[in-house]
């Protein structure tokens, strides 16, 4: 990786974080829908505060999911709007330093909005994560990583179709169903107190899954993104 | 996108369908009927399950030859996107599509299986599951191919999906296995009464032969209709 590429790639984040500053609209949507679902599912679960305290891994993940894959189509939507994804592919040098830059503005945008929920979510399921926060920060982070570089490549094909908003999570949700069996095992084991040594592995599956498909995207994203 | 029947590599020629495609597909249908009637009339009620154990013979070949046809879908998906002929594109639709219509019955066949045995329909076992997760995400799969208008962006996009699917299956299956397992321990030819063995064994190959049938009429359908869409597409370029 030269130089040039990661400037490239570093140009991609800060544009795409800058529009999203600029506007907020998306951002606080985002983490009021994530609130929003984390108060459904303790309707639907509690209010029996053992329960709801055994289901918080679950619920947590499915509201990252859930949130998270709004903010995936919009990443190019805004490109398509203005004509601004030819002018991206017009200049000069790897198309994958596009996917990258995307990928990693993604991330901080889900990891921000996790940032909120996180919190929320210790209060209203009533879990102690600050005693945990590290091995949960790291569990975060590695299912983040792999939900968006799959999220990421979905959507450069999903957001170009007319029936986007059902088309992404139909072709990811399926994807990512290892990855949230390993997430939401390993932040269980972890919010217990982890005693029977579990989340190491899950956590282990966890890196395999991310690195597989971080490799494939990455090398796949150029015969997605041409026309 | 206007581009000529050379540069999108069609074969000007009329698709003409492969000779032995007919023959062969009337042969597999007898052999799976002749193979389904041995086996039936082969194989003594089994201890435990009774005349029950007789879905075997087609619950078990259909999962097989079910991951054959994602195999298929990936290798042609990888070829494609070597040799972008788009002949490796409509072969992996095609496989797709059966291997869909196999997982199907793979998950029915099991489920009535599973609530006389297990006593319920549907438990979250490693295959059984990773079977479903399988069906989605070939529906997905369809779903796009459905969705995306443009041939090659459909080709294109259909194979990295088709790669990435096929990926995945040893990773659903791992996370599954260690996340519960319930499912029937896999027998051994040794294990179980010899025309058991030969029941299944000739409807596993049964069910290739229907498979290679089925694929080889929905390549050469498939071939059909993209030779008329370019005509109909060449036509209206010369009318205007």
């Amino acid at each position: 990786v030269s130089r040039a590429e990661l400037s490239r790639v570093g140009a991609i984040v800060w544009k795409d974080l800058t529009a999203e500053r600029r506007t907020k609209a998306n951002f606080n949507a985002v983490v009021f829908l994530a609130g929003l679902i984390l108060l459904l599912f303790g309707f639907a679960l509690g209010p029996d505060h053992d329960a709801l305290r055994d289901a918080a891994g679950g619920v947590l993940w499915l509201t990252v999911l859930f949130s998270g894959v709004l903010s995936f189509n919009r990443s190019y939507e805004q490109e398509l709007e203005n004509g601004s994804l030819e002018m991206l592919l017009l200049y000069p040098g790897d198309r994958r330093s596009i996917y990258l830059g995307k990928l990693f503005a993604n991330l901080t945008f889900v990891l921000l909005v996790e940032v909120i929920m996180v919190p929320a979510a210790a209060v209203l399921y009533d879990i102690p994560v600050w005693s945990v926060i590290v091995p949960l920060s790291t569990v975060l982070l590695l299912g983040t990583f792999g939900f968006v570089t799959l999220g990421t490549f979905y959507a450069a094909m999903s957001s170009r179709l007319r029936a986007r908003e059902v088309l992404l999570p139909l072709l990811l949700f399926p994807m990512l169903i290892p990855l949230l069996v390993a997430a939401v095992q390993a932040t269980g084991a972890i919010l217990d107190g982890d005693l029977m040594n579990v989340a190491g592995s899950w956590i282990r599956l966890l890196i395999v899954y991310d690195v597989i498909f971080f490799l494939g995207a990455l090398y796949a994203f150029e015969h997605v993104i041409e026309d | 996108m206007s581009t000529t029947l050379e540069a999108r590599n069609v074969d000007a020629t009329a698709v003409t369908r492969p000779r032995w495609l007919l023959p062969f597909g009337a042969f597999s249908i007898l052999f799976f009927i002749a193979a389904q009637a041995i086996s039936l009339y082969l194989s003594q009620p089994d201890r435990d399950m009774g005349h029950l154990q007789k879905i075997m013979y087609v619950h078990v070949p259909s999962a097989w030859v079910s991951m054959i046809a994602f195999f298929v879908v990936f290798v042609t998906s990888l070829l494609y996107l070597i040799k972008r002929d788009i002949r490796h594109d409509l072969m992996a639709a095609s496989a797709a599509e059966v291997g869909v219509i196999l997982t199907a019955l793979t998950l029915a066949l099991g489920s009535i299986w599973g609530r006389p045995t297990w006593g319920v329909y549907w438990t979250w076992d490693p295959r059984l599951t990773t079977t479903a997760i399988l069906l989605l995400i070939y529906v997905g799969y369809l779903a796009l191919r459905a969705f995306t208008e443009d041939e090659d962006r459909r080709a294109r996009w259909a194979a990295t999906v088709g790669i990435f699917g096929f990926m995945n299956v040893p990773i659903v299956y791992m996370s599954v296995r260690w996340w519960r397992t319930i499912h029937q321990v896999q027998s051994t030819p040794s294990t179980v009464d010899p025309y058991y063995v030969i029941g299944l064994r000739l409807n596993a190959f049964a069910f290739l032969f229907l498979f290679i049938f089925f694929v080889g009429m929905r390549y050469y359908i498939a071939r059909l209709e993209r030779t008329k869409a370019v005509r109909l597409e060449e036509r209206a370029l010369a009318e205007e």
